[in-house]
């Protein structure tokens, strides 16, 4: 407020201006629960309660310890290192250290979203994430901060708040801080908890203010796809995460009418945020298509910002001439920072390559910048690439000495040498074969003794499918309104939308993308309320059926069974968590605010929802999954995710760990393993389905509910297992959990388990939460 | 022959495989195991060696071994396509972690395994498998009859061409009294 002049006792002010930093939301009349805000410890209890049920199963990728200048030190079956730590904590240490990255580039991209909107909008801009449809707008930060945020400015508080808990969260990994496997465990989740409300601020604050699509369930189809872009135009690439360059280079192209003579197109999550921004935009592929995408010569300007850009990208723009505009200072590159500099002055130093590419923080000069050079060197570039004419490949194929090595440092360990022996006699059918399950690291180059492009080699074989890659993808929804929440709120918890799929993070899939449309298209078939977010969602759309329409066009864009729906970016993942927390919300009627652990333990044993991050690969995918652990939703991972080196994993033999409380009586009721794990690794496509639908059992689920999730669960096992599921007898509560077709089957199966009826309970881990106590 | 790890990254093991150079050691070893299982992966029905899928040969080697078959993945109907019955099937995650629990009775309720075979995942988690029985499950061997060095095992043959593979599970299966 500012005050022109004020007469005191004191004094006279003249133009006082007093700044209020923290507002109390008066107005907010749901009662506090006992955890806003909550330190390391807040939590611990809920958090011993989750990883008694699911402990951890380590599978060290490291036998060593080389963090402190003690070491290195052998923590071997036993050992322990200098500082006394064993190789149990050291494995839970490196899982807190991956969590609070990921949730500390989160939250830091947060902050520079909030920082640049507050600075461009200013503190008191309204929050809408939705219009009407959307009143809990932001329920991960209501439930864990306690604080309903309503401008920009409230999104400040939250923020600080994130930042502490990370700072404190880093700290406790240094040598001779925490020492417990467990306690740091429960570092991790409270890492989690802290990365979802940095998502959702990162993304209720651009929703808000950037005009991106509010929880809008038809939000456009956007094209996507290499053979989609209009390679006869100029093309500005944008690799990244965040989105604020990339407004900066829509913006000038729009001022200057160049909407029609120039493609923007983006690799990654800032290719959805750009398109939920502008729909004309063009989304490329997943992360694991830059070098594919550059090395074809398509991108006349490069533009990075932050998070899973590769580390060589300018060194790999270099040789296909396409200048770069490093954005983002978390990545600069290396180069000159020429944000001071007149536009014009940079835009001649890139065009003529007395620069290979400058460092730009403004992201209006960014825009001017990248679009300028765009056009003015595109007929220079002429789309100028490296990879290799067919007569090449043969040729350079014969100098292969077949010595494995390729192969022995391909993460998906591809048969490359058998593929460059027949390339060496003309045959590129393997090759073109390696196009699809490739994730583009290219390690297989770097392994090279003789240096043959191998990387390249795949890339042209498969080029006809690249450029026939011209699919649609649904630009991300954003929130799930709160409407649908009440249409399928009963039918969720009662069990009879059999489940919700959240099919989440990067492309390090063991097998190429298609298994993420089958798996998307199996359960969507089957009425489950299918999410998408991230390269996932791309890999869902890229996939046709026999009518030729993409899983976005075969399938509504709502949260209802059999409804497919795109959420957005990697910051757009906090919706579904959100889903989950505002079914407890506004069809349960919990309180939120604050009530973290009563929430969590409401989802946990009512909500059928499972994650699966087929191809995860980073650290902001652990503290994604982290997050929805400490929510108590199990996580599956594809293979390569068993490098994120611990599972949390239930005991189904072991009776005596499922047990609930009846919130009813207190008693204690064994209602089997239901959800049997909360982070586990999976081999194939089809060991994920089955996963997936049995991961979807609660203890919550009536009888129909259960009968419903157990026919889904059969069926899969059956078709894809060939054979029966052996554990049946662990879900079955009285017989009218039995699928009505399956009837005669499993009495029998039953009967020889010696199975007995049970009760269904109002199940909770929660003493507390018991109604009446048992006396 | 060469025992270094098959993924050339993989070499952060202080304590390594022996390398099992003839295939008379590893049935000897086998032969001697009280109670032996075969974990075998979904890679069994990807790889082929000769002219049969590396499935067929497991198949063969079980009968032989006797050792009790735990598929992992989904392919526990592909044993049964094929008219054998594993004595059990689960994730791999879900056998690791059973194998490091001390208390754990073995498929069969008849003891622990003292001696775990695996073969046909993906390379890198079965490493990361016998990484975590390395540490968690000192009482435990563990072997591969896999065509990779894998140095988180107790005992791995070295990486192998496929010709060697098969003749040495053909060696193998001979000497445990298969055909």
């Amino acid at each position: 407020m500012k005050i022109d002049e004020l007469k005191t006792d004191v004094g006279l002010f003249k133009n006082l201006e007093l700044s209020i930093g923290k507002v109390v939301d008066d107005s907010w009349t749901e009662p506090m629960g006992p955890s806003p805000m909550p330190g390391l410890t807040t939590l611990r209890d809920w958090d011993m309660k989750l990883l008694n049920k699911y402990k951890p199963f380590y599978m060290p990728d490291c036998d060593l310890c080389c963090l402190c200048t003690y070491g290195k030190c052998d923590l071997t079956a036993g050992k322990r290192g200098a500082c006394g730590i064993d190789i149990g904590a050291q494995s839970s240490r490196i899982v807190l250290l991956a969590c609070s990255i990921g949730a500390a580039t989160h939250t830091g991209h947060a902050r520079h979203v909030v920082d640049y909107l507050i600075e461009k909008y200013g503190r008191r801009y309204p929050l809408d994430v939705g219009g009407l449809n959307v009143k809990v707008e932001a329920p991960v930060t209501r439930l864990v901060t306690g604080i309903r945020p309503e401008t920009l400015g409230d999104l400040d508080e939250i923020l600080e708040y994130c930042e502490e808990q990370i700072t404190h969260l880093l700290s406790a990994a240094h040598t001779g801080q925490e020492s417990n496997n467990l306690d740091f465990e429960s570092k991790a989740f409270h890492a989690g908890r802290i990365d979802q409300v940095g998502m959702e601020v990162a993304d209720i604050a651009q929703i808000s203010t950037l005009g991106f699509p509010k929880a809008d369930p038809e939000a456009t189809l956007v094209q996507m796809g290499i053979g989609t872009v209009d390679t006869s135009k100029p093309v500005i690439m944008c690799i990244g995460h965040n989105v604020v360059p990339s407004v900066g280079i829509i913006d000038y192209m729009r001022d200057s009418k160049l909407e029609d003579k120039m493609e923007i197109v983006g690799l990654c999550c800032t290719a959805f945020d750009n398109t939920r921004y502008y729909d004309r935009a063009k989304i490329v592929g997943p992360i694991s298509w830059q070098l594919r995408f550059i090395r074809g010569g398509y991108a006349d300007v490069v533009v990075l910002d932050e998070q899973c850009v590769r580390t060589d990208i300018s060194d790999e723009a270099q040789r296909v001439k396409a200048p770069v505009i490093a954005a983002s200072e978390k990545n600069c590159v290396g180069f000159k920072n020429r944000t001071s500099d007149p536009a014009d002055e940079i835009v001649a130093d890139l065009v003529s390559g007395k620069v290979a590419g400058v460092l730009i923080l403004d992201p209006e000069k960014v825009g001017e910048v990248a679009v300028k050079v765009a056009q003015k060197i595109a007929p220079i570039r002429k789309k100028h690439k490296i990879l290799p004419e067919i007569e090449e490949i043969k040729a350079l194929a014969k100098t292969c000495r077949q010595c494995d090595l390729c192969q022995r440092s391909c993460p998906q360990d591809l048969e490359i040498p058998s593929a460059m022996k027949a390339a060496a006699e003309g045959n590129l059918a393997p090759l073109i074969d390696l196009y699809e399950v490739c994730i583009g690291c290219g390690r297989c180059e770097e392994a090279c003794p003789v240096g043959l492009q191998v990387h390249s080699f795949i890339v042209k074989a498969g080029e006809k499918f690249m450029t026939e890659e011209k699919n649609l993808c649904r630009a991300g929804r954003g929130a799930i309104q709160d409407i649908e929440i009440r249409n399928v709120g009963s039918p969720i918890v009662l069990g009879e939308i059999p489940g919700i799929l959240a099919v989440v993070g990067c492309s390090n899939y063991p097998r190429g993308g298609k298994d993420v449309y089958d798996i998307c298209r199996e359960f969507a078939n089957r009425r489950f309320i299918v999410v998408t977010s991230g390269c996932s969602a791309m890999s869902a759309g890229s996939y046709k059926n026999t009518e030729g329409k993409t899983l976005y066009e075969e399938f509504p864009g709502g949260f209802e069974g059999g409804g497919v729906l795109n959420v957005g970016s990697c910051v757009a993942n906090s919706h579904i968590a959100g889903a989950a927390i505002k079914v407890a919300s506004i069809f349960a009627k919990r309180n939120l605010r604050g009530n973290y652990e009563e929430i969590a333990d409401y989802i946990h044993n009512r909500v059928g929802a499972v994650g699966l991050a087929w191809g995860a690969y980073s650290q902001k995918a652990a503290s994604i999954a982290s997050g929805f652990w400490s929510l108590g939703v199990p996580v599956l991972v594809g293979p390569h995710g068993s490098k994120y080196r611990r599972m949390l994993l239930g005991r189904a033999d072991k009776r005596e760990n499922w047990d609930v409380l009846d919130a009813r009586t207190g008693d204690k009721v064994n209602v089997g393993p239901a959800p049997e794990h909360l982070f586990q690794t999976v081999e194939t496509k089809e060991e994920a389905m089955v996963s997936i639908a049995k991961l979807c059992i609660r203890p919550n689920d009536t009888w129909k509910g259960r009968s419903i999730k157990l026919s889904h669960y059969v069926d899969l096992h059956k078709r894809l297992y060939g054979t029966m599921p052996k554990d049946l007898h662990l879900f079955v509560r009285t017989m009218a959990d039995v699928p009505i077709t399956m009837k005669d089957e499993l009495t029998k199966i039953l009967e020889a388990k010696g199975w007995k009826e049970t009760v269904v309970p109002d199940p909770t881990l929660l003493p507390r939460m018991v109604r009446k106590a048992k006396e | 022959m060469s025992c270094e790890p098959w993924q050339c990254a993989e070499v952060a093991a202080t304590k390594k495989a022996h390398v099992i150079t003839k295939p008379e050691v590893a049935a000897a070893m086998i032969k001697k195991a009280a109670r032996p299982i075969l974990v075998v992966g979904s890679n069994a029905t990807r790889r082929t060696l000769k002219d049969k899928l590396l499935i067929e040969y497991l198949i063969d080697f079980a009968r032989a071994s006797k050792a009790p078959v735990v598929a992992t993945a989904h392919i526990v109907g592909e044993f049964l396509k094929r008219g054998y019955e594993p004595a059990e099937f689960m994730s791999a995650m879900d056998i690791g972690n059973r194998l490091v629990d001390p208390e754990w009775q073995g498929i069969n309720d008849k003891g622990h395994p003292d001696l775990a075979l695996f073969v046909g995942m993906p390379y890198y988690m079965e490493s990361l498998i016998l990484s975590g029985l390395k540490h968690f499950a000192p009482d435990l061997r563990t072997m591969t009859i896999d065509n990779m060095y894998h140095p988180h095992a107790s005992w791995s043959f070295p990486n192998l061409s496929i010709n060697d593979w098969a003749q040495n599970l053909e060696v193998i299966v001979g000497k445990l009294g298969g055909e």
